[in-house]
């Protein structure tokens, strides 16, 4: 079961993103995150799919997905080198010496610090899902008051380019 | 300028459509008002809408046309929602018009509203909601283009009630141009080339067909090709009349209920020729009993995801399945040799042919075998065999030996009851001249019974073949295997005297309790009632069950047999 990064081209049409949902759920793959928006050209979109699976499920999602009649490209940006980032943004109790200790570990992670309160602190913090992952475990569980990330998007490095 | 609705039928007409299945409602009227004026479009109204969709559904099956089916919004669109999954697990071209309420209504909960296209998205190639009348000509093109190409399928266009009113030019292009799709056609002659390579090594081969052979029109290039290389060949359900049953190197259909000798032949070939079929479960049993035996597969799809999805192939070649077998035979006639095992592959194949698996014991009673036998007598082997989903389903597909394509007309893949009856509406319309029979039990008619209506409106001249055993034939058969005999709720108590039904609706009725009655009955009915609807009645024997066959989870090589009993 390995993870792999599926980026789409899709048109940018309404119900895009149900075709490719429902995709998904019918045919019983992963989604672990999901992140749509339109690229520059405003007719398509570009999606980024966090899935997991076997060789065999993968290459069923990658053909099943090339199906969809508004599907325009399919790659798996895992199978070669590539860079991915997910944002968090993640508010926090900061009071007392919670307070300093947030502010470092903030500054440890490379998070910046963008709403203060008398009491809280939202922290962005971008990169690899794995260093936002180690974030959460670094802090004490019971200051976290919220969290929200974005899924994980994705590009291929230098001469691997995805567009129509 | 004219109006939407009429954009609507004058882009049907420019598909050359000469007739549509539909029923009207408040949602498609001004499209029903186009219809009226004018004489190229025939409507063909039906008693349900699910009848609608499946007739256009047989419409395409029995021709090399698109069918189309045109309801109204809300219940109409709900209704047709099994016969649009009956097409898509077949990949039936077709094309479902569905009225909307008016745009400005959308999402208020209107009376009849309902969500079109999320409701048939899992179950259609592509579906539409045109939202401007400039896009309806454009998205009509679309529909047909999409569903008629690559791997075929239903596509449902969704107009509001809005956008048939309002007035646009009319321009229907003649090609389409999709950035996002453009199926494969042209195999890859690299594969090609291995393919032949592999045919050639073969000891133990076969030839494996099923459904997309009789898409593609491809039966012709798949006659000329097993007889060139003298391999057996089996179908599936689907793929039945893509390779003439009467053939020497036909082994019959294979599968769940498929002969000892194709299920064997798959099973211990060493290689697999598949074309247009897709490994399903009641084609392969258990998966991992079938891939026991080492063997190498070709696989020629139009659909790269129906290659290597249940089991691994070796060589995967992606396109229309005509041209890539033309283009086997045109290397083949660079100097082609098959293996000189080959013989002793056909004495194999000969000897597994002893066993008679389809042989039958008579009872005082009708066996329903006996009826296809003679049914196939009858019609000459020449009629279009429409089914309902059961026993009588396979009776028909083991018993009637089909030569030509498009002569069998079933619901294969969902296994639908009750799509008999108005698939033979539907090959009448696209066949006007044809014998149809229909092939039923007393389940599966009722559930659309009310199209002997519509047969009655527009002479359809069907012949009903109902194996009345009284019983859901194929569920008590489940259950007296593996549920110790316990029928829940497989009994039919209650069943109309379907002699005086037909009756009723105006049709000819004929009751048959004795074997020796078969053939007369269905003689009189093929020629004295040749323009007539005839209902036939027979009452079979009602402990008659479907062999061989191949349990649930079994290999399948691990048959049942009728002599095993």
């Amino acid at each position: 079961m390995l993870r792999h990064i599926i980026s789409i081209l899709i048109e940018n049409e309404s119900g895009a993103l149900s075709r490719v949902a429902g995709l998904f759920s019918a045919r019983g793959y992963n989604i672990e995150s999901l992140t749509v928006a339109p690229t520059e050209d405003p007719s398509l979109s570009r999606m980024t799919i966090l899935t997991s699976g076997s060789d065999e499920v993968l290459e069923q999602i990658t053909k099943q997905l090339n199906k969809l009649v508004d599907v325009v490209k399919v790659v798996d940006l895992s199978e070669a080198a590539h860079v991915e980032r997910e944002l968090m943004l993640i508010k926090v109790r900061a009071t007392g010496k919670d307070r300093e200790e947030m502010k470092r570990m903030a500054d440890i992670f490379r998070g910046r610090i963008i709403d203060v309160t008398e009491s809280t602190y939202v922290i962005e913090l971008t990169g690899a899902s794995s260093k936002l992952d180690s974030f959460i475990a670094a802090l004490d569980a019971g200051l976290i008051l919220e969290t929200v990330r974005t899924g994980v998007c994705g590009i291929g490095r230098g001469d691997r380019i995805l567009k129509v | 300028m004219i109006s939407g609705a009429e954009i609507v039928i004058r882009c049907l007409q420019e598909e050359k459509v000469d007739c549509v299945f539909g029923y009207p409602g408040g949602s498609v009227l001004h499209i029903y008002d186009a219809l009226f004026k004018q004489d190229q479009v025939k409507h063909i109204l039906v008693r349900h809408e699910q009848a609608a969709v499946h007739a256009a559904d047989a419409y395409s099956r029995s021709s090399q046309r698109v069918g189309v089916a045109l309801v109204t919004s809300g219940p109409g669109v709900t209704n047709t929602v099994t016969g649009i999954a009956t097409a898509y697990m077949d990949s039936i071209p077709m094309v479902v018009l569905t009225g909307q309420v008016p745009s400005f209504y959308i999402g208020q909960d209107a009376f009849q509203e309902c969500d079109t296209v999320g409701i048939t998205r899992p179950c259609v190639k592509h579906n539409f909601l045109v939202k401007d009348v400039k896009d309806l000509a454009i998205t009509i093109k679309k529909a047909f283009h999409i569903a008629s190409t690559g791997r075929p399928g239903p596509v449902v266009v969704d107009i509001p009630k809005d956008i048939t009113a309002q007035m646009c030019e009319f321009d229907y292009p003649k090609t389409i141009q999709m950035r996002s799709y453009n199926p494969v056609v042209k195999g890859h002659l690299g594969q090609i080339k291995k393919a032949v390579q592999i045919l050639q090594e073969a000891k133990r081969p076969i030839i494996y067909t099923g459904g997309g052979v009789i898409l593609s029109d491809a039966a012709e290039q798949l006659t000329r090709l097993a007889h060139k290389l003298n391999f057996p060949v089996t179908n599936t359900l689907m793929g039945l009349g893509g390779y003439p049953a009467t053939d020497k190197q036909f082994v019959g259909m294979l599968g769940m209920h498929g002969t000892f000798e194709a299920n064997n032949a798959m099973h211990y070939a060493d290689v697999i020729l598949a074309i247009g079929a897709r490994f399903d479960d009641r084609v392969i049993g258990n998966p991992e009993h079938f891939s026991e035996e080492k063997r190498r597969v070709i696989h020629i799809d139009i659909d790269p995801s129906s290659i290597s999805k249940r089991v691994k192939v070796d060589v995967p070649i992606v396109g229309n399945v005509p041209d890539v077998l033309e283009e086997i035979m045109k290397l083949m006639d660079g100097g082609f040799k098959t293996d000189p095992e080959l013989g002793n592959w056909w004495k194999q194949i000969d000897e597994w042919r002893g066993r008679e698996s389809l042989r039958y014991k008579q009872s005082e009673h009708i066996m329903p075998q006996f009826v296809m036998e003679k049914l196939y007598e009858v019609t000459g082997g020449n009629a279009f065999v429409t089914s309902d989903v059961g026993q009588h389903q396979m009776f028909a597909a083991q018993y009637y030996k089909f030569d030509k394509p498009r002569r069998w007309i079933n619901s294969g893949g969902l296994g639908t009851m009750g799509v008999g009856l108005p698939y033979g509406m539907g090959v009448l319309m696209a066949n006007p001249d044809a014998q149809v029979a229909c092939v039923t039990g007393e389940g599966s008619i009722q559930m659309c019974i009310q199209e002997l209506s519509t047969c009655k409106q527009y002479g359809f001249p069907i012949k009903i073949i109902n194996l009345n055993n009284g019983m859901l034939g194929m569920v008590r058969q489940w259950q007296e295997m593996f549920y110790s005999k316990r029928y829940s709720q497989s009994y039919v108590t209650s069943l109309p005297d379907f002699v005086k039904l037909a009756e009723a609706y105006g049709h000819v009725g004929m009751k048959i309790e004795k074997p020796e009655d078969v053939e007369p009955a269905l003689r009189k009915a093929f020629t004295e009632h040749k323009n007539d609807l005839v209902f036939m009645d027979f009452i079979i024997d009602p402990g008659a069950n479907v062999f061989p066959m191949v349990a649930a989870g079994k290999g399948l090589t691990e048959m049942i047999l009728a002599e095993d009993l």
